[in-house]
């Protein structure tokens, strides 16, 4: 007991018993619905907005990527004209005969106006829109499935496999990503393609895919869980098949998201650089806003249909991830 | 001494937090008392709202947390009225903190001596550099810790676990308060260390003749260490009055239940044979005529540490321990933390590879054992862990994660399965509308019987139990005990029973072995090691029991 | 403390080597002749191709040839443009400007970021937060390329606050936008971080302690909060340097910056392929150098590190 002396006697308080009794200790709770990550997950992305503004955005701009001729009927780099050379052009867009096209404003059918090279705005940017597209979805797999392999392989194993594969990562991490592919595309310019540049993305981007998977392995690997399978004699390779990998992608799933943004970024950037997808080839809109810099002065709205484009796709695949991590963890949600 | 003001007066409390389901109270009308120079304790399990409490009155809720009604005078202040640096002016020099958690309640990027320092400067202590610095040395010589002059400068990652604690109430007394708040200031301790840290607080605090408000979920410690108490459930006190009143006579149902249920106060085996009949006719576990299920023959585990530097030192976890655990009976592995009672269970389940001696299981070495024959070991052994929130695959069902090791060992068709499945989920008294739902659905104590359900699925006959009622609230924790000693009985299982609290072993175990720094320092029965311990670390152990020297009967 | 240095700087040679090492192999192990390849679509001239091949020491094995072109990059020797300028007279006009830009940029992201970061973190849920979130989140979004062109448009043209390219001799005056627009990007990152972590540090059990032992609020949030939140925003300041890097390039470009992120902007343009290569070398080296002194800044920063790991 308290060597202190008592300073007075507290009455004993007994509290009226609750209606209803105690009830058992630990009773089952009774709820129809059922939860686990991904279900809780979902629950959460449906009741966001801005889930579903991204979600449908990106479903239209996939759409987009699919069948550009419902959009617009006019060739994005055939028929370009400078000026208008003769009658059947000047009717066709409805202004005289000698009237500059190059940076010209919008004209029926045209709503957008034209670029430099007298090409139609909208049809360049929807038809820009697959090449995007592409490249961000390749380059995703690429990273995913290397970063997914060597983070899974390095966090399972451990001991120098571990060493050796996150050593490697660091060397390519070394490397600004961008950096990199300059220099390939560079070593590539005779033959360059859309597999090409997400090859030259890609393969400098998966480090911290891997960094991040392998620090999920080696979280859950520690779990009780995963010790329980071993000892109930479940094989290492089993474990990691049913309880290690499932439990540690959520991760992996969000940076994915985010990076296809980055990888569109990336695209742009390099064909902006000018050692991206030929102009004269592929439409890409990170070359179009290249080629409208000589016209900022005279004609901005060149430079800035194609920006508002490329700029609210990424937004898309950025918000879009930002969400999911949200629903995923629920850390992130209590700093939300 | 009737004349004597409350020093504080708590009225009417009520405390909510806002969640997305709108505002949840957590603290539901609470009134009490605290006289000067008392110590009052608040008992609860998790969620009773005791925590939550403590913290309203020197308003430190969290975020969303929100005082919703009720007054708590303060010397006639009324504190939830007080603007924010009133308070802060209130708080460390009227009414000291000693936090929960002393691992993370000291910032681990300044050194000890800068966080002593700043607190003597922000209640007006000593101003100078060198008054600041001699008192800081002072409050850490008063908290007892040696060569305090050294520690200032160290960082408290470099501090265990109880030099931090005595570093933290040095801080909650520095400026002498009239109150100290002390929110389960050891339950992260062990339990040795548990009671030197409190017998030091109970001397500064008589000392000074300050009153404490003592935050537990341990009954025991509670009477041990308060002259009044407080118990609260579900965010209501449900009673409250003299410590000893209220043990030896609780009224309320709740209370009557958490006396009956508090391990440290319990002293009875659990199960139909509680006498440990037939073992106990023979002194010492080894010369048992029952043929031991598992033996430990001198069995070692060194571990090899990464220091910052380029070589590895050597760590001894396991040092030689021998011991026999016949079948049908329990075996305690006791000690506190970094003793190597984990690891032994981990060497037994090898999960863990031994560095030298032997392990038998059913007289077989456990070294012999090639693929198909330790799978087959396997299913004789199984095990349940700690954590009852790590242990389930949050994204397998309860149906799916009791089957697994059924589909691992190839037992039966889908429908056996299915059935042995819903058999065992009964034996643990789950209802069997579980089997469709995940992990998260269910609370710690129905997730520890979830485990104890996958254990038994294969029918084995040694079942590894490592901490596994150690995160379970006091109810809980006795519901699922009283589960495993009928579970014994029924199907004759061997228990390994690794545990710190050795209050728990008197509920379960049959036999003890007490390990330290990695060696078994005293072997015997559970009635030997508690009415006549040999060894003086055991003692010691038995001694941090709190509340032993209650006396319930008088 | 002292074995921390040690490893970081053992673990950097392995990094160092290799980077160098896989740029160069990118460069010599492309399917074809590299020399060709270095000249595109161009028909370059048997002397342009033999100078080259000279140079690359094309005759020698792969490994060797990395070697030597190691052993002149460790002697200051960088190599020469198509149009046969020194590579080493190159950055060492530009180096100077480049290094300008990058600290205003520097400076920019890390005092507004973390000012803003905090104040969201602080009040989280406040207007301010969520005007934050919706900026940053914009700057995240819209890249580099298109925010320079925006800025040049609308702050140098629309506007005319600023020369829409920077006059000679770079004055500071002039730096300033493109510093802006450089910095835009890693500031967003910046603030999203100081965000979260400050949220999180604040639920933390030291600070509630901090306050608990009697401190006042303007002492618990530099000393406690904010200087706990810093560790993570300094461990990213790794990543923010690869962004500057990639960024400087684009600015410099477009505002005309007389540095070396424009040199390469042009190089690339030229479609010079051995000047790229040279200037990509040097910036792999100095941001592997850069990231060795972050992880030591790390190391000072958070007093966990030095001991354990």
């Amino acid at each position: 007991m308290s060597s202190k002396n008592p300073v007075r006697t507290a009455p004993h308080f007994v509290a009226e018993v609750d209606e209803g009794g105690l009830g058992a200790v630990d009773a089952v709770r009774v709820s129809d619905r059922k939860s686990n990550l991904w279900l809780d997950a979902w629950r959460d992305l449906r009741g966001r907005w801005m889930f579903w503004v991204s979600a449908v955005f990106i479903l239209f701009i996939v759409f987009v990527a699919l069948f550009p001729t419902v959009f617009t009927q006019v060739p994005p780099n055939d028929g370009c004209i400078l000026t208008v050379q003769n009658e059947t052009q000047a009717a066709e867009l409805g202004v005289p005969v000698g009237t500059v096209i190059s940076d010209h404003g919008p004209l029926p059918g045209h709503p957008l106006g034209f670029t430099r090279q007298g090409c139609d705005v909208f049809s360049r940017i929807v038809h820009g829109t697959g090449t995007s597209l592409s490249v961000g979805l390749i380059v995703t797999v690429i990273v995913a499935v290397m970063g997914i392999a060597l983070g899974a392989f390095a966090g399972y194993f451990g001991g120098w496999i571990d060493s050796f594969l996150m050593r490697i990562g660091d060397i390519f991490f070394a490397i600004p990503y961008i950096l990199a592919a300059v220099v390939i595309m560079s070593m590539f310019l005779a033959d360059r393609n859309i597999l090409i540049i997400s090859l030259a993305i890609g393969f400098f981007a998966w480090p911290s895919t891997a960094r991040i998977l392998r620090s999920e392995v080696l979280r859950v690997k520690q779990l009780d869980y995963v010790m329980a399978s071993e000892a109930i004699g479940v094989s290492k390779l089993r474990t990691m098949f049913s309880h290690v990998m499932p439990n540690s992608l959520a991760p992996v799933i969000i940076i994915s998201t985010v990076g296809l943004a980055g990888a569109i970024t990336a695209e742009a950037t390099l064909s902006f650089l000018g050692v991206g997808l030929p102009a004269n080839i592929f439409m890409s809109w990170g070359n179009d806003i290249a080629q409208a810099q000589q016209s900022l002065r005279t004609a901005p709205q060149v430079l800035i249909y194609p920006s508002i484009a490329l700029s609210f796709t990424v937004l898309a695949f950025i918000l879009l991830g930002e969400t999911v991590r949200d629903a995923l963890d629920p850390k992130a949600r209590a700093t939300r | 001494m009737s004349t004597v003001e409350p020093l504080l007066q708590v009225e009417d409390l009520q405390v909510g937090f806002k969640t997305q389901d709108g505002f949840v109270p957590a603290v539901r009308g609470v009134s009490f008392d605290v006289y000067p120079g008392e110590t009052i304790a608040i008992v609860g399990e998790s969620g009773s709202g005791k925590s939550t409490t403590a913290h309203a009155i020197i308003n430190l809720l969290p975020g969303s947390g929100k005082i919703a009604g009720g007054s708590v005078r303060f010397e006639g202040r009324d504190l939830t009225k007080l603007k924010r640096n009133e308070m802060e002016d209130v708080r460390g020099k009227l009414i000291g903190l000693v936090p929960q958690d002393p691992m993370n309640s000291l910032n681990p990027v300044h050194r000890i001596g800068f966080q002593v320092e700043e607190t003597i400067r922000a209640n007006g202590l000593a101003t100078s550099k060198r008054a600041v610095r001699k008192r800081a040395v002072e409050v850490l010589k008063e908290a007892g810790l040696s060569d305090a002059d050294t520690r200032l400068r160290q960082f408290p990652h470099e501090f265990s676990g109880g030099m931090r604690q005595r570093v933290l109430i040095g801080v909650g007394l520095s400026s002498h308060p009239k109150l100290l708040i002390a929110d389960e200031p050891t339950s992260a301790l062990d339990v040795t260390v548990q009671k030197t840290i409190l017998d030091h607080l109970e001397s500064l605090t008589a000392e000074r003749n300050t009153a404490v408000i003592f935050i537990t979920h341990d009954l025991g410690l509670a009477a041990e260490r308060a002259e009044n108490i407080v118990v609260m459930n579900r965010g209501r006190i449900v009673e409250s009055g003299p410590a000893l009143e209220i043990l030896r006579n609780p009224q309320h149902p709740y209370t009557k239940r958490l006396v009956s249920a508090a391990p440290s106060l319990a002293s009875t085996r659990l199960g139909s044979r509680s006498a440990t009949v037939g073992l106990a006719s023979s002194a010492t576990p080894a010369g048992t005529p029952v043929p031991p299920v598992i033996e430990f023959q001198d069995v070692t585990k060194v571990f090899k540490i990464r220091t910052g530097g380029p070589r590895s030192i050597p760590f001894t976890a396991v040092d030689k321990i021998s011991f026999q655990v016949p079948k049908g009976s329990t075996m305690a592995l006791v000690g506190e933390s970094g003793s190597g009672k984990s690891t032994a269970a981990k060497l037994l389940l090898k999960l863990e590879e031994k560095t030298s001696g032997k392990i038998f299981v059913d007289g077989v070495d456990q070294d012999s054992l090639d693929r198909g024959k330790l799978l087959e070991m396997r299913r004789k052994m199984q095990v349940v862990f700690q954590d009852p929130y790590g242990s389930l695959d949050p994204l397998h069902n309860i149906g799916n994660t009791v089957a697994e090791p059924l589909n691992v060992h190839k037992i039966g068709d889908a429908a056996s399965r299915k059935k042995r499945v819903l058999e065992v989920l009964d034996q643990v008294a789950l209802p069997t509308s579980v089997v469709s739902r995940y992990p998260n659905e269910l609370s710690g104590g129905q997730r520890q019987r979830v485990a104890i359900a996958r254990a038994l699925a294969l029918k084995p006959e040694i079942v590894v139990l490592d901490e596994a009622v150690s995160a379970l609230d006091v109810l809980v924790q006795a519901q699922v005990l009283e589960l495993l000693a009928n579970l014994q009985d029924e199907l004759g299982l061997t228990y390994l029973f690794i545990t710190h609290d050795l209050a728990v072993v008197r509920m379960i175990g049959d036999y003890v072995s007490v390990m330290q720094k990695g060696a078994i320092v005293e072997q015997a029965t559970v009635s030997e090691v508690f009415d006549s311990p040999k060894q003086e670390y055991t003692r010691r152990l038995l001694d941090a029991i709190p509340g032993a020297d209650v006396d319930l009967s008088a | 403390m002292f074995w921390y240095i040690i490893r970081r700087l053992l673990q950097g040679i392995p990094v160092f080597l290799g980077s160098t090492f896989l740029i160069f192999s990118m460069v010599f192990l492309v399917p074809g002749n590299p020399v060709l390849r270095m000249f595109g679509d161009r028909t370059p001239s048997p002397e342009q191709i033999a100078a080259l091949e000279a140079k690359f020491h094309l005759d020698q094995p792969f490994l060797v040839r990395y070697f030597i072109y190691l052993g002149d990059v460790f002697q200051g020797n960088l190599g020469t443009t198509y149009a046969g300028q020194s590579v080493n007279e190159i950055l060492a006009r530009t180096f100077p400007t480049t290094l300008r830009l990058a600290l205003l940029a520097v400076l920019i992201q890390l005092i507004v970021g973390v000012l803003a970061g905090l104040i969201s973190g602080l009040r989280k849920g406040g207007i301010f937060d969520h005007a934050a979130l919706i900026v940053t989140l914009l700057l995240i979004s819209i890249p580099v390329f298109v925010l320079a062109f925006v800025a040049q448009w609308f702050f140098g043209i629309q506007l005319g606050w600023f020369r829409p390219t920077v006059g000679s001799g770079a004055p500071w005056s002039d730096l300033i936008l493109p510093a802006i627009v450089l910095a835009a990007l890693n500031m967003a990152y910046v603030v999203r971080l100081t965000r979260a972590s400050v949220i999180e540090t604040s639920q933390n059990d030291f600070v509630r302690m901090a306050y608990g032992k009697g401190l006042s609020r303007r002492r618990v949030i530099p000393v406690h909060i904010l200087r706990n939140s810093m560790i993570p925003v300094t461990t990213n300041l790794a990543a923010d340097f690869g962004i500057l890097i990639v960024g400087a390039t684009v600015t410099e470009g477009i505002f005309n910056v007389p540095g070396v992120g424009n040199e390469l902007f042009k190089a690339i343009n030229r479609h010079d392929t051995p000047e790229i290569v040279s200037i990509v070398t040097i910036l792999v080296i100095v941001y592997v150098f850069v990231n060795l002194l972050i992880d030591l800044l790390y190391g000072v920063l958070d007093p966990r590190i030095r001991y354990v790991k």
